[in-house]
């Protein structure tokens, strides 16, 4: 059956598509998905950072475990994380979590272990003379990983810590599973509504979502080409 | 938490266990049928992106960017609920009469996996050095069956670790056809959880079956690589 497309719905709820019921209620749609990955995002960082670190430690007592964690997250699948800690942290806090924190606590483990794998790459990518030269002139090996390698690393990561952030705002969707009003879900709350307009609506979420993630994508690589440039002269 | 009686019995046998396992079959069943698709339109793209008219490479590099940058959940409920609209008559009616949840699924993570698929073919083609192609377009080869001959079967050679890669991944997004009903594993693991209240059992079980998989295509890639790709290296 093919039908005329009639995007009056979206206009009609276009402030609940990007904000919810804010500021009357809890923020919800595009603004909650942004504040899922950004806080996600700044969380995983630094879990990254870490795990990258000690994966690359010395001990093999550390390195083994870690990198058995980290390959062990990145071989299931984000929902299951996201399972696990919808059922682990209630009972491990022995209290009810919000369904937003239970969502931000599994895609910061999920998307860590992806970013470990960037600074780990991204340390390695740099010379080993560099460490060796900064031993010489008398730094012990974490000052010479905390200010010589890590500053020239994390510069070179940066474009990968984008794509990685891009990625995070397409994993917020999977939120609508616990029920966090973010905007996918908000979406399917408008679709059950209002019935006959699940082509426009699921058009106009894919739209957003395109253009948010294709401007940081493009980010991204109008990054990775001014390093390039950056670095060849 | 310390008072949790474990009961693994219940996902090691019975009729959960059979849940899990009809679970892992559907699983398997999406990520097959997904990749072999994927890897199809995956490479169509892949040559018009290289097209020498300049249309058919915007439209390719329209639509990759289009589903890479959209998040595959909204793609699948846009397969389910929104598709009937923009699809033909023909198609609909042959969707509704398949089972349609996993069609839609299938369909989704297809063209979702397809473009991602597209820019590692893309790289393995472009890999191979332009000379190879000037020489068999000098032998008299015409440029299809050039790519025929003499470019695809190398950069198909190279392309199978990202592939496979990709097979790992689609593997487990399709986890994400639970949101409209298809009772892969995580759906089914949900299920058990939630007749049984053992979602720990239920879980874990679901995540070992995840890593097993994962571990054994890791494994059969690392074979891949050392026999196919590097033979020749100690």
């Amino acid at each position: 059956m093919e039908e005329a497309l009639n995007f009056q719905v979206i206009i009609d709820n276009l402030t609940y598509f990007m904000i919810g019921r804010y500021p009357n209620g809890p923020l919800g749609g595009l603004g909650l998905t942004m504040y899922l990955a950004v806080v996600s995002c700044v969380l995983s960082f630094f879990g990254g950072l870490i795990l990258g670190l000690l994966s690359l430690s010395r001990h093999a007592i550390i390195r083994h475990p870690v990198n058995l964690i980290i390959n062990a997250v990145r071989g299931i699948p984000l929902l299951m994380v996201i399972f696990w800690m919808y059922f682990l942290l209630p009972a491990m806090m022995g209290k009810t979590v919000p369904e937003a924190t239970t969502v931000i606590m599994g895609l910061t483990i999920f998307t860590s272990a992806y970013m470990s794998q960037i600074v780990r790459a991204g340390i390695q990518g740099i010379p080993k003379g560099q460490t060796e030269a900064a031993i010489s002139t008398g730094l012990k090996p974490w000052q010479a990983m905390l200010y010589i390698i890590l500053p020239q690393g994390l510069r070179n990561m940066i474009p990968s810590f984008v794509n990685q952030f891009v990625s995070l705002i397409k994993d917020t969707s999977l939120a609508f599973i616990v029920g966090v009003s973010e905007l996918t879900h908000v979406g399917t709350q408008i679709n059950n509504r209002t019935m006959a307009y699940p082509t426009e609506i699921f058009i106009f979420i894919a739209g957003v979502y395109f253009v948010l993630c294709f401007a940081f994508t493009s980010f991204s690589r109008w990054l990775e080409g001014r390093l390039t440039w950056r670095k060849s002269i | 938490m310390l008072k949790y009686n474990f009961d693994w019995s219940i996902v090691t046998s019975g009729k959960y266990f059979e849940w899990l396992v009809s679970g892992l079959k559907v699983t398997l069943e999406l990520s097959v049928v997904g990749i072999v698709c994927a890897f199809i339109l995956g490479l169509l793209i892949a040559v018009l992106r290289m097209s020498h008219f300049r249309p058919v490479r915007w439209i390719a590099t329209a639509y990759l960017e289009f589903f890479r940058n959209t998040p595959l959940l909204v793609q699948i409920f846009f397969w389910y609920f929104g598709s009937y609209k923009v699809l033909p008559t023909v198609v609909n009616d042959w969707l509704n009469s398949t089972n349609f949840e996993f069609a839609a699924a299938a369909i989704a993570l297809t063209i979702y996996t397809s473009a991602f698929i597209a820019e590692d073919i893309r790289s393995g083609i472009l890999s191979i050095p332009k000379e190879q192609m000037e020489a068999a377009r000098s032998a008299g080869f015409s440029y299809l069956r050039s790519m025929q001959y003499i470019i695809l079967p190398q950069a198909v050679r190279i392309t199978v670790p990202p592939l496979v890669n990709q097979f790992l991944n689609l593997a487990k997004n399709s986890s994400l056809a639970m949101s409209i009903g298809v009772m892969e594993l995580t759906y089914q693991a949900r299920q058990v959880e939630s007749y049984t209240f053992k979602g720990f059992e239920a879980f874990t079980a679901a995540t070992v079956v995840y890593l097993v998989l994962s571990v054994i295509i890791t494994a059969l890639m690392d074979l891949y690589n050392k026999k196919v790709l590097n033979p020749h290296r100690a």
